[in-house]
């Protein structure tokens, strides 16, 4: 018998640019597989972490499109930093429900909001330095940066998630049976 | 005066220090404190950065999709904006009173969904700080070091969100996103199985809850000076509460009570909500300031969620839950419980009070049996409000002839909270932070203030943004993606 030093555990960052943190709660629902998977992951930046920038890390998973300065500014810095990229959910693949609104005119919606509406006081559009500059459309993310994969669904399911991430922890390549590739 | 601490004079001559993004919260957020040479806070405040157009996009969309829309509001309370716009949208197709069963039904899904995120909250997202303590680690400070020190508590956390998400699997065909309730009513019973499986958890689950309650009784005691003086100020409260003064996170009408806690307004309709609350913007954050009309923007802010609700309601309808009400409010010794961190209290003994719900509920044979769907008289506007687990949300929609909607107005639970939590920043920078070298450590603080609120920063960002400048977005190979816009 060898005593083996255990292996160095590989290092994961997630964040959620524009979207609604659905992804985020889907790899929640790996429910008890979470004190499997902390066994052999550390996590980087993270909404579960207070890491508030991302550093060298082997997988990074991004839910939500790019609608703002910031968001590209987080992806691009996840990246850099990330060996695999992965996409997880609606927006991040294709914008999601957010970009229903790349119809629309920013100015008008604007007006509409913060300026129209029934019962606001000293109505104006919020225009401080300290808010991210907005993009006039919604983006998925592969229009800014190299994706490696590609995991669909709104959201994608625990077990997506958990059998993708297993498989590629693994050093397999990540297969979803049909039942589990779904997209909505 | 902690508000006074919302705008310096010579902003231009203080330094900034930024806490980008706020972490272990829901949403995109961060905090901006101003200071003076000498280390004093002149201003701090919550930016709310996000903005996505929910309620500008809704419009023109036909009314029985926006149920099924909304839930993309939020992936940690969609069932809330589910139920929010089925509830507005009941009176656009003249269903007012819905089935029992779909009542029940809605009912179960929606308790489901409070145990569930108030689960997540407390043992996914807070308790790092409050087991470890606000200084500690940054590396340790998360589910994953609680779980390495305090693997029962982790795993009760875990095993608590996993059963209410079940019961929203039963009730809506998916966890996060699914369909169930539809305008008049639902769209499936609950099967036979699903209610086997679950009734034979519920007892182990409220055993838990009971143990989450206790848990954070214990942390109050360890440390009462600071459980009860951290982020501490007079507020009022709003909550919905039913007719007999019960809370009622489902349905009733909404009540509103003053900082020494007597009722200021009561018994008001989901349908008048435009005549007491009205909405103020700022320059600085996306998300807006709601206040009670008859007080005004400067008095009339409010809490919302959990610390409001436990003690704007009478009782607690539910016998477990009720016996920890009573001694929350002892605690107060006559007066508000107004401290920060005692939303962590009453979001458990509201955690527990689902679990009882739940139980109840799921005893009850209409679950499976009965009319899912009412109609009455087509009409053209819906206002729906329900107590969703971070507090009062309220959903109005204006529908044309043609089925299609014409107007979307949200106020979502965090929103009302806004001011809340830029006072809670406040105070906790002027008594924590205000002279110090700022370390990590102590910044942490002002996010322990916000998390006690449970924001969900996506949900409060539904509008849109304003575009401050051209700037194009170029794309991986080079050809140009979009463009940064200002007018």
């Amino acid at each position: 018998m060898t005593d083996k030093a255990p292996l160095p555990k590989l290092r994961v960052a997630t964040t959620s640019l524009a979207g609604c943190f659905g992804c985020h709660m889907s790899f929640l629902d790996i429910d008890e597989h979470l004190f499997e998977l902390v066994q052999i992951v550390e996590f980087d930046r993270s909404p579960l972490t207070d890491i508030k920038h991302c550093g060298p890390c082997d997988i990074g998973l991004i839910e939500g499109g790019v609608c703002n300065a910031e968001n590209v500014h987080v992806l691009r810095e996840f990246r850099a930093n990330c060996k695999t990229l992965i996409a997880v959910g609606a927006c991040a693949i294709n914008g999601g429900l957010p970009a229903q609104r790349n119809h629309l005119d920013l100015g008008d919606c604007l007006q509409q909001v913060y300026v129209g509406r029934d019962g606001i006081e000293g109505g104006r559009v919020p225009d401080d330095p300290e808010l991210p500059l907005l993009l006039d459309k919604v983006h998925p993310i592969h229009e800014i940066v190299r994706v490696d994969y590609f995991i669909p669904g709104c959201p994608p399911s625990g077990p997506v998630i958990w059998k993708f991430l297993t498989d590629l922890i693994g050093g397999r390549t990540p297969r979803l049976s049909h039942p589990l590739l779904r997209f909505d | 005066m902690a508000s006074s601490l919302e705008t310096a004079e010579n902003r231009g001559d203080l330094r900034r220090v930024v806490i980008d993004p706020v972490s272990r919260v829901e949403g995109h957020g961060k905090v901006t404190l101003l200071l003076d040479e000498a280390g004093h806070v002149r201003e701090a405040r919550l930016h709310i950065v996000e903005f996505r157009g929910f309620e500008v996009f809704i419009q023109g969309r036909p009314y029985w999709e926006v149920p099924v829309m909304v839930q993309r509001l939020c992936g940690i309370c969609p069932v809330s904006h589910h139920l929010a716009a089925s509830k507005a949208l009941d009176h656009v197709v003249g269903a007012a009173a819905i089935t029992p069963t779909a009542k029940k039904l809605r009912r179960l899904m929606h308790y489901g969904q409070i145990l569930q995120s108030h689960a997540l909250h407390f043992f996914h997202l807070s308790s790092p700080d409050l087991l470890f303590g606000f200084e500690s680690e940054v590396g340790r400070r998360n589910v994953v070091g609680v779980a390495e020190t305090y693997p029962e508590v982790a795993r009760q956390g875990v095993m608590l969100r996993r059963f209410g998400q079940e019961v929203i699997r039963a009730t809506a065909g998916k966890r996060i996103h699914g369909t169930g309730s539809v305008p008049g009513g639902m769209n499936r019973h609950l099967a036979a199985e699903d209610r086997d499986a679950l009734r034979a958890d519920i007892g182990q689950v409220i055993e838990w809850s009971r143990a989450a309650v206790e848990l954070v009784k214990r942390l109050h005691r360890s440390n009462p000076g600071l459980y009860d003086q951290f982020g501490a100020f007079r507020a009022n409260m709003m909550s919905l509460v039913r007719d007999d003064g019960a809370m009622d996170l489902y349905d009733g009408a909404l009540r509103f009570r003053d900082g020494d806690g007597d009722i200021l307004l009561d018994g008001i309709p989901d349908a008048m909500y435009r005549s007491v609350i009205r909405e103020q913007v700022k320059p600085w954050s996306y998300m807006k300031f709601p206040y009670l009309q008859q007080l005004g923007p400067d008095d009339g802010w409010y809490r919302v969620g959990p610390l409001a609700r436990v003690q704007n309601c009478d009782f607690i309808p539910s016998p477990l839950a009720e016996a920890e009400r009573r001694e929350f409010i002892d605690h107060g010794n006559g007066s508000p419980v107004h401290a920060t961190l005692a939303y962590h209290w009453a979001r458990m003994i509201e955690m527990l009070h689902a679990a009882e719900v739940l139980r109840d509920l799921l005893d009850d044979g209409d679950l499976l049996a009965g009319s899912l769907l009412a109609g009455g008289e087509r009409r053209l506007e819906g206002i729906g409000i329900i107590e969703a687990p971070r507090g009062t949300l309220i959903h109005h929609y204006e529908v044309g002839d043609d089925d299609l909607v014409t107007m979307c107005n949200l106020i979502v639970s965090t929103t009302h909270n806004n001011q809340a939590m830029n006072t809670a920043v406040r105070e906790v920078a002027r008594r924590y932070l205000d002279g110090r070298e700022l370390t990590e450590g102590l910044l942490n603080h002002i996010e322990v203030a916000i998390r006690a609120y449970d924001p969900c920063l996506s949900c409060a960002t539904h509008a849109l943004g304003k575009m401050p400048l051209a700037l194009e977005l170029i794309e991986a190979d080079g050809s140009v993606a979009g463009r940064l816009v200002r007018d």
